[in-house]
């Protein structure tokens, strides 16, 4: 009998659900799906952080249309099965325009495709690895791809330095730094730049020492690192400790004031290429470092930085689409709003643009922007001039 | 290049070792494996860490008062989570999962209150140049790490050999029941058992936390893994067992890196020790289990 009850009231409850969202239909519901907790926080929430900044700025001035943007802010914890879930949860129980997320590259394979096949924005803001927008037309990132920064990184390091041979040191069990290497490795047999050697070293490793002990025995002129900022700050401090003096050069990952909390003036001399750097003193990147003070009392980073950028190419989108209520609708009409979206914004100049397609079939949408090319300087990265 | 991987490898084993040494006291005496080590390994980083940051104390006398603290908080786990089970005789396992859940409470706690970012001792903390001896170059930490990895051992052996306090610790590794029969304030000795050995582990966490500057919640895990290594083949409970093992694995570790690769270090070592254990189940100082009907 209760069951009968229950299985009769739940259509009601969906139905009512579905008629309250209808009549708040002034705000705009955006999921965010970020490692809020576990190893991978740091950049969680640095993400989390960028995207409440610029909801409160697009919100103070009015929203979009008149709406404001409602954020529904979910702890995927950087795993993958979590990622799953929270996406799941953000489109079919929250019913969110689009979804925001996940962190990890890892964990963006795992869940993109459900916002897929639900027909719904995944947006990555911190996805770098290849193929990640391959999955499918819902998936767009404003990350730029290692592939198109760490070439650039690499021929500025080799005319600065007069490189002529490099060593490779990288995370072999984590997919930003194994991505990351295999850019590099490719980089390198592009720009013919002969390796001495090439050693790994895997998560939770903290004693670098065999492995630099072999790169010294092979002299190179620079040490190349695919590595996060705080195993990169290790292996440079322990590098020093045995009396090697070669310059670092490394990707996205070393873009952190962690890297200098930790080496300080070991890390000189280290270059780095991003789509950001607190150093480009545009008017907007200005504004949007002062606004991260203000608010969170801490320096913003890369990561903050590209998810607040996101929301403002989001709330772009949105001044396009008028909304009409209908769900399905709406969450194509911004997938197909999007691609044509513009900014100049923290970093810098953003457009879109159509990955390669797959079997034929358009996919997502990659970004299209300069990669900055940075160098370690008293304790801080500078434009490389 | 050789001599420098030495160096490496003795002061990497010593680490391995030293947190194997609290790890192996709980098991031999208790006989329970405390999976919660890890987390209290970390606990010591992060004690010692406050006390120089906040207190600005020397490091010789933070590592003193995180050695208090983390035996204090072992003290606790034990009489939260290890002393019901005992008096209700729960089969091995129990206490071992028991203490998965202290690591991760442990772990998440600290999180929350520490945040999930690496923290690194103040530079100038230690001294940080390193001595060169021609090619060869060895850091004041990495002396200090081998030389209190091994003073540890030797205190701990001639306490467990020398003394009254280790033939009663002794007795109960051998049979808990007979020792309280014979007068032994068993609970007493267990208790303090969990005591020094969650010491040890902050000992460890300390000296990690110094020399490898990446103080962060989870370093715990990835070290708990080679600590189980270590004491399976060192032979279970056994104090010489645990330095050897804990440089066995070390010299290992980093023979792979000079040698074959990096990429397999650890399928290498821990291959090694697979074999190893092939010949000699025990481990290298072991005594065969029996099992207890």
């Amino acid at each position: 009998m209760q069951i009968n009850t229950m299985l009769k009231t739940i259509p009601a409850l969906l139905l009512g659900a579905t008629l309250s969202t209808g009549a708040l239909a002034a705000d705009i519901k955006l999921g965010v799906a970020e490692a809020l907790t576990g190893p991978a926080a740091k950049y969680g929430v640095a993400i989390k952080n960028g995207f409440t900044l610029a909801a409160e700025e697009i919100n103070a001035k009015g929203g979009v249309n008149g709406s404001k943007l409602e954020l529904v802010i979910e702890d995927e914890q950087g795993k993958k099965e979590e990622a799953i879930n929270v996406f799941k949860k953000l489109i079919f129980q929250d019913k969110v325009l689009a979804v925001f997320g996940p962190t990890l590259s890892n964990s963006a394979f795992a869940a993109d495709p459900i916002a897929n096949a639900a027909k719904v924005v995944a947006f990555g803001t911190s996805n770098t690895a290849d193929g990640i927008t391959a999955m499918g037309p819902f998936t767009f990132r404003n990350s730029v791809m290692e592939a198109d920064v760490l070439p650039v990184t690499v021929k500025a390091a080799v005319k600065h330095f007069g490189i002529k041979k490099v060593a490779v040191i990288y995370g072999n069990d984590d997919a930003f730094t194994k991505s990351g290497y295999d850019v590099f490795k490719a980089t390198l047999e592009q720009q013919k730049i002969p390796t001495t050697t090439t050693e790994a070293y895997a998560k939770g490793d903290v004693d670098f020492k065999a492995q630099l002990t072999k790169i010294k025995a092979g002299n190179p002129d620079a040490i190349v690192c695919s590595c996060l900022a705080e195993e990169a700050a290790n292996i440079i401090l322990q590098t020093r400790a045995l009396g090697m003096k070669q310059p670092f050069i490394g990707g996205n990952g070393l873009n952190s004031p962690k890297l200098f909390e930790i080496a300080k003036d070991a890390g000189d001399n280290t270059l780095m290429g991003s789509p950001w750097s607190s150093e480009n003193l545009t008017p907007a990147n200005k504004a949007f470092i002062a606004a991260f003070k203000t608010k969170f009392g801490s320096e913003p980073d890369q990561f903050a930085a590209q998810a607040y950028d996101a929301l403002y190419i989001m709330a772009e989108a949105l001044k396009t689409v008028k909304l009409s209520g209908n769900l399905a609708k709406d969450r194509d009409a911004i997938r197909a709003a999007l691609p044509a979206v513009k900014i100049d914004g923290a970093t810098g100049k953003f457009a879109f643009r159509a990955a390669p397609a797959v079997a034929g079939k358009q996919v997502g949408f990659d970004a299209d922007q300069e990669a900055i090319v940075n160098i370690a300087k008293g304790g801080k990265f500078v434009l490389l001039k | 290049m050789l001599e420098q991987q030495l160096i490496n490898a003795l002061s990497l084993g010593s680490v391995y070792a030293l947190f194997a040494l609290g790890f192996t006291l709980v098991f031999g005496v208790l006989g329970v494996i405390n999976l919660s080590h890890g987390a209290i390994f970390m606990l010591g980083s992060y004690a010692a860490l406050l006390l120089v940051e906040q207190m600005a104390l020397p490091l010789w006398l933070a590592l003193i008062l995180a050695m208090v603290a983390t035996g204090l908080i072992g003290l606790v786990v034990d009489v939260l989570v290890l002393k019901p089970l005992r008096r209700r005789n729960a089969p091995h396992l129990i206490p071992m999962i028991a203490t998965i859940g202290v690591a991760i409470m442990i772990t998440n706690i600290s999180q929350g209150i520490f945040g999930a970012e690496n923290k690194r001792f103040p530079v100038g903390t230690i001294p940080e140049e390193s001595v060169s001896l021609g090619n060869l170059h060895i850091t004041a930490v990495q002396v200090a790490i081998i030389v209190i990895a091994f003073v540890l051992m030797v205190v701990l052996l001639g306490v467990m050999r020398k003394t009254q306090l280790g033939r009663a610790l002794r007795a109960i590794a051998e049979s808990p029941k007979a020792a309280y029969l014979l007068g032994i304030n068993v609970e007493g000795l267990f208790l303090l058992t969990s005591f020094a050995a969650a010491a040890l582990g902050g000992a460890a966490g300390v000296l990690v936390g110094v020399s490898f500057n990446a103080i962060s919640p989870f370093m715990g895990q990835p070290m708990l893994h080679k600590g189980i290594a270590v004491i399976i083949l060192g032979g279970m409970g056994d104090i010489r067992g645990a330095m050897i093992g804990g440089l066995f694995l070390g010299f290992a570790e980093v023979l792979t890196v000079a040698y074959i690769s990096s990429d397999f270090r650890d399928a290498v070592a821990f291959g090694l020790l697979f074999l190893i254990l092939l010949v000699k189940p025990s481990g290298m100082f072991g005594k065969v289990l029996e099992r207890k009907a």
